[in-house]
Formats: structure tokens, sequence, C-alpha cells
């Protein structure tokens, strides 16, 4: 007989770290070694006694069964039913302590078992490192998304944009010239200048060159500038979006300042905006080729523009391409009070929709009812999936809108009506990882991965958006909040506040 | 029935945090708050069942009984017999765990006792943060950090 025992501290509240292991079934989407996993018979994966059946990457099958589960000891206890391994009589049990002092998670993970004696430290070895630390590895990943230091690969994509394997959407071209240092009378502006991935910190104003505008670009001064999750990405390095040393920020409005030779049908003092890359927007003046400007009419603000523009767009055709929302639909909107959240509750109404939207707290609940969501859902309370199919009679919502991921996924797709439509855009919880499509079909379900660059990346796709969006801001069908504005100079402070979530509205930065 | 639960990661392995904490006559060693100890009729500090009566730097005195400590769980249970608190069926334990990853010790104290009615949040606060956090961040700081 021998023991295995890990531990180790992982910095996330308990809740939040055993709403991921409680799943007996949902190891597939956190550890590394599981590529897939399903109950036998399909009972529920809370169920004392239930199978699980999972496969490794390597090809391997095994199944485990629940032994005991405990919400209150936060212990999870399970046995090998059968495996490719000799790992005989393996009894291993997970278990959860709240670290008061800060709020943090202890985990335990241990393990006894009879190995044939030749075989005993590699087994030993694997089950240690392999099977627990890697888990304690994908977790810390998983649920370290607001700290620096983790590495980059398991962290989650920001909504509407591209996890990285996929490269689909447009890499910056490094640009040596503008970030030169300045040289006689070539000329500067002031710029946040990222020279290494990190914290907050490494947003630091320097002057930086800036040359005269290629022949498909022209040079915008801008007036404000979006703040938005995707920064936060690009500063840490999970997006390679920027390469250093490099300017972040993808969305501003400005004025035109001056135009390369091949420009037409726009011209110095023009009122321009852009939510695309190429990085480079944290700037006071900036050089961008013309394709993907949006001409900014009198009645948008400068500040109302680069607060929402992406994700206006992001709202149009979430709800007008990706799905077309009519009239008498149940809309069910996840994490109603963030950026996108918000836009769809108002548009969605404003379509004649029924609109449910899912929010974290009461104070979010009462910033979704002004916007007009017919029912609020505050899912820590709540289980969201039985709310619907309560509020709607058994019938289930007819598209839902979820950018939060894996915390979600699974409740989604049980609070979708039949011929349902799933419209997964983000992974702010975490990615949600491989599902068996099979399943689906017991209600006919569709469901959509978009990516922002493919309904944008040329003006024809834009335009219809941009239209769209700014009708429906002038006729006020949806509205923007005041967004928080932080000078140029203190970007750091705007992306700790968003990483915070001390924010509930848009933030801008001003040069 | 009220509880108090308080937990710390010390950086130190669980052995060496051990040899500090195992000892019932140790308080004013590591505890901010002793002033000074001793065990009554010349007991042995681990002796399941002495008793230790020790006075508080603010004046107040508290005899507490051993009533379990185990060197195979890295834990000590006792409970107060007489305390200026005005608490009843006072029963805490302190106990360590290792970390295997980093080589830590997760420190847990916690206490089960009665009281009178409306007292319970200004006890809770005071056994929680006043007495078990302050000790364990003394304890944090007695190791480095």
């Amino acid at each position: 007989m021998v023991q295995v025992r890990q531990s180790t501290i992982i910095d996330a509240p308990i809740e939040e770290v055993w709403a991921i292991l409680r799943d007996f079934n949902g190891h597939d989407r956190w550890h590394p070694a599981i590529t897939s996993s399903e109950i036998d018979g399909g009972e529920p994966a809370d169920a004392v006694g239930a199978v699980r059946h999972f496969r490794l990457a390597d090809g391997g099958e095994l199944r485990e069964q629940l032994l005991a589960l405990s919400d209150k000891e936060r212990r999870l206890s399970y046995c090998l039913l059968e495996a490719p391994l000799p790992l005989m009589g393996y009894v291993a049990s997970i278990r959860l302590k709240p670290v008061t002092d800060g709020n943090a998670t202890f985990w335990e993970w241990r393990s006894e078992f009879h190995p044939p004696e030749h075989r005993r430290d590699e087994l030993v070895k694997l089950v240690a490192e392999d099977i627990y630390r890697a888990g304690f590895a994908a977790i810390r990943n998983l649920l370290g998304r607001r700290g620096a230091a983790t590495p980059a690969e398991a962290r989650p994509s920001p909504a509407i944009m591209p996890s990285r394997p996929t490269g689909v959407v447009p890499r910056s071209t490094p640009v040596p010239s503008i970030l030169a240092p300045s040289l006689g009378t070539q000329e500067t502006t002031r710029a946040i200048l990222v020279d290494r991935y990190g914290g907050p910190d490494v947003l630091q104003l320097k002057e930086i060159a800036l040359p005269p505008p290629a022949p498909d670009e022209v040079r915008i001064r801008h007036t404000a500038i979006g703040v938005n999750f995707i920064d936060v990405y690009c500063r840490t390095g999970f997006f390679d979006l920027l390469r250093l040393p490099g300017v972040p920020g993808m969305e501003a409005a400005g004025v035109i300042e001056a135009v390369g030779a091949a420009i037409s049908g726009l011209s110095v003092g023009d009122r321009v905006a852009y939510a695309c890359p190429p990085v480079g927007a944290y700037a006071e003046r900036r050089n961008m080729t013309a394709d993907l400007l949006v001409r900014l009419s009198d009645d948008i603000a400068d500040e109302a523009a680069a607060a929402s523009l992406l994700k206006g767009v992001s709202a149009s055709f979430l709800l007008h391409d990706v799905h077309a929302v009519r009239p008498g639909e149940i809309v069910l909107v996840h994490a109603a009070a963030g950026g996108i959240g918000q836009l769809l509750v108002q548009w969605a109404r404003h379509l004649g929709a029924t609109v449910i939207a899912t929010v974290s707290s009461d104070d979010k609940a009462r910033i979704v009812e002004r916007l007009g969501a017919h029912h609020v859902i505050v899912y820590s309370r709540e289980d969201f999936s039985e709310a619907v199919m309560r509020l709607t009679a058994g019938a289930g919502a007819n598209v839902i809108y979820d950018a939060v991921g894996v915390d979600t996924f699974a409740g989604s797709l049980a609070a979708l009506a039949t011929r349902g439509h799933l419209v997964s855009f983000g992974q702010a919880s975490g990615p949600v990882g491989a599902w068996d499509i099979d399943r689906l079909a017991s209600k006919s379900i569709t469901v959509s991965r978009p990516n922002y660059a493919h309904y944008t990346d040329t003006p024809e796709k834009l335009a219809p958006h941009v239209d769209r969006f700014f009708t429906a801001f002038r006729q006020r069908a949806v509205r923007i909040g005041q967004p928080a504005s932080y000078d140029l100079a203190k970007a750091a402070d705007a992306h700790r506040d968003l990483e915070a979530r001390k924010t509930s509205g848009a933030l801008i930065l001003l040069p | 029935m009220t509880k108090v639960y308080v937990s710390s990661v010390i950086p130190a392995p669980a052995a060496d945090v051990w040899k500090v904490v195992r000892d019932f006559n140790g308080l004013p060693d590591w505890a901010p708050f002793v002033a000074e100890s001793r065990i009554e009729q010349n007991a042995h500090a681990d002796r399941i069942g002495c008793i230790r009566s020790f006075t508080l730097r603010d004046g107040g005195r508290i005899r507490e009984r051993l009533l379990a400590l185990s060197d195979y769980d890295l834990s000590c249970s006792y409970a107060i017999l007489e305390s200026p608190m005005q608490v009843e069926n006072y029963v805490a334990t302190l106990s360590l765990t290792p970390i295997t990853d980093g080589n830590l010790t997760l420190a847990e104290w916690q206490a089960e006792f009665d009281c009178a009615p409306g007292r319970e949040a200004a006890l809770t606060q005071q056994i929680g943060s006043g007495v078990f956090q302050a000790a364990l961040t003394a304890l944090k700081q007695r190791f480095g950090r």
C-alpha cells in the first residue's frame, strides 16, 4: 500500500474552486490529461455511485466511481474501476479548506493504492505529478486570470476575440519606425508604451517617434480612447496582438490630422473612430490604415464613440447576424450588467423580444432592471436554468447570449428551448472545453461561436453594423452610460479598476 | 453553539511550525497577547488533561484544559475552564496541515462555544480576529513573512 498526498494553495475563494472540482464529470474541462468524460447511464454527476468514463490525451480509457461527495466539508472521494495502469485498489479524495487570512483555498488531493513493487516509484510519481500537481496548475491558471504571474496558456480569452490556437485575428504588424527613439526633426507623440508583459505597472507614458502616414494611412489625433478587457490580455502577453515594445489599445475616436497619398474620401479635420486591430490606440496621435475607420456624425460625441463602438458593433452582429432576434422570442443574456450585456438587454427588448437577464448581485440586478430586462435572475442565489424554465412555463429560451463560458455552458444548454440557439461569444470564467455534440440532438440545439474579426474585418461587413448601432443610439433604443474617464498617463489606474471589477460602465482614456 | 474558524498559510514546513505550537505551555513564546503561562500541579505540558494557567498582556487570566494532542495529526484541542470572556462549553482546536506545494503549512484554529444571546458577533470577532488571527499572524512573521 502506498499513499500519495499533494496539497497546494489556490489564490481564489473556496466557492470558486469547489464549483469546478465538485463536478465529477467536469474534469475534462480543466485537467490537461483528460480529453473527454461522461457519466455512465447519463446519471447526474453529483449522484453518489455515479461512474465517470473518461479518455486521456494518449487514448487510455478509465472508469471511476464517486464514493462520497460533501458540500459541507467540500470533500469528494472516488475509486478506480478500470484503468490501463495497475493502480490496484486506488481510492482518492479531494478536500478543500478556506484560508480565511486572505481569500484563498487550501486543496489537498490524496490517495492510497497497491502498485506492483517494481513499478511503485514510477506510479507514485505519475499520480503525484501528472495527475495531482498538473491538476493544481490547471486550476490555478483557470482561476488566476487576475494574476499577472500565471502562465498564459490556460487563461481564458476575452469575449468575442478568438483564443490563441485559432489564430484568426489579424496580427499586429510590427512597425519598428514608430517605436524608434526620437531623432532630430522627426515628429513624436506621447503614448503608453509596453516594453515587457506584466501587470498594470508596465503601462508607462513615453514620448515615441511618429513617422509620416504611409500612402494608405491617415494620422489621427485621438480625443478619447476606449479601454477594453482585451487590452489587459495584450498587456499580459496572453494575446500576441501586441509585440514588444508596443502601444496597446484597439478603440478610439479623434480627428484626422494628415492623410496618406492614396487616401480618398477622408480629409484633414474629419471626425473618425475605429474598433479594430492593429493595436496602438493608447496614444495622443497615431497612423492607421483607413479602410476600417468610421466617420462620426455631429450628434455622436467622441467619448460615446470611444466608449461604445466595439461593444455596439458586437451587439449588432450578435443580435442581427449570428442570430436574427425576432419579436416575441425569449432572449437570455448572461452577465447582463457587463459592457456588451447592457447593450444586448436594451437592444433585444427594442427588437420586441422578451429579455431574461442573469447577473451576479442585487446591485447589478437593479442596473439591468433599469435597462428594461423583463426578468432578472441573480444566478448566485438560484439555478438560472431552472428559473428560465419557470419563467417560460417550461418552454425555455429561444436564444442565449453567453460570454461567461465554462460556468454557464451546461446550464445554458438546459435553459434552451427546443430548436434553441446558444451563442457562446466569450469565456470570462474559463474555456468551455470539449463537448459531445450528440447531446445537442435532444433539443435540436444550435451552438454558434462567433469571432469579432469575421463579422467586421472589411468595410462591407463593418458598415451595416456601425450604421445600425448609431441608428439605435440616436433613437435611444440603446443608451450608453457616462464612461469613467482617466488621463492617458493614468492608463495603469484604468486597468487596475477594470481588473478589480470596480467599474460598471465603459472606461475611456483622455489624451 | 457559536463557531469560529480562522486559517492562515505559514511560510515554513509543518514540522517546524508544530515544534512551536505543540507546547501547551508555550503561548508566551509566540502568541503576542500572552504575558506568562504555567502548567498547574507541575504536570508535563503534553499530558492530556493538564491545565495551563496564563495571563494576558491586558491582565486577564485564563485556565484551559488540554483535551487532545496528536503528533500524528498535528493538532491540539483544549477547553476553557475560566476566562473573562463569559463563554460556556468552549472547545478549540489548533491544527496544522502540510502544504506539499512549496513545503508550507496550513494552520487552522477553530472554536465552538455558548454565550449569552446577542454577544455572538462580538465574541466571534474578538476570538477570531483578536486571538486566533493575531496569533497566526505572529506565527507567520516569526517564520519570515
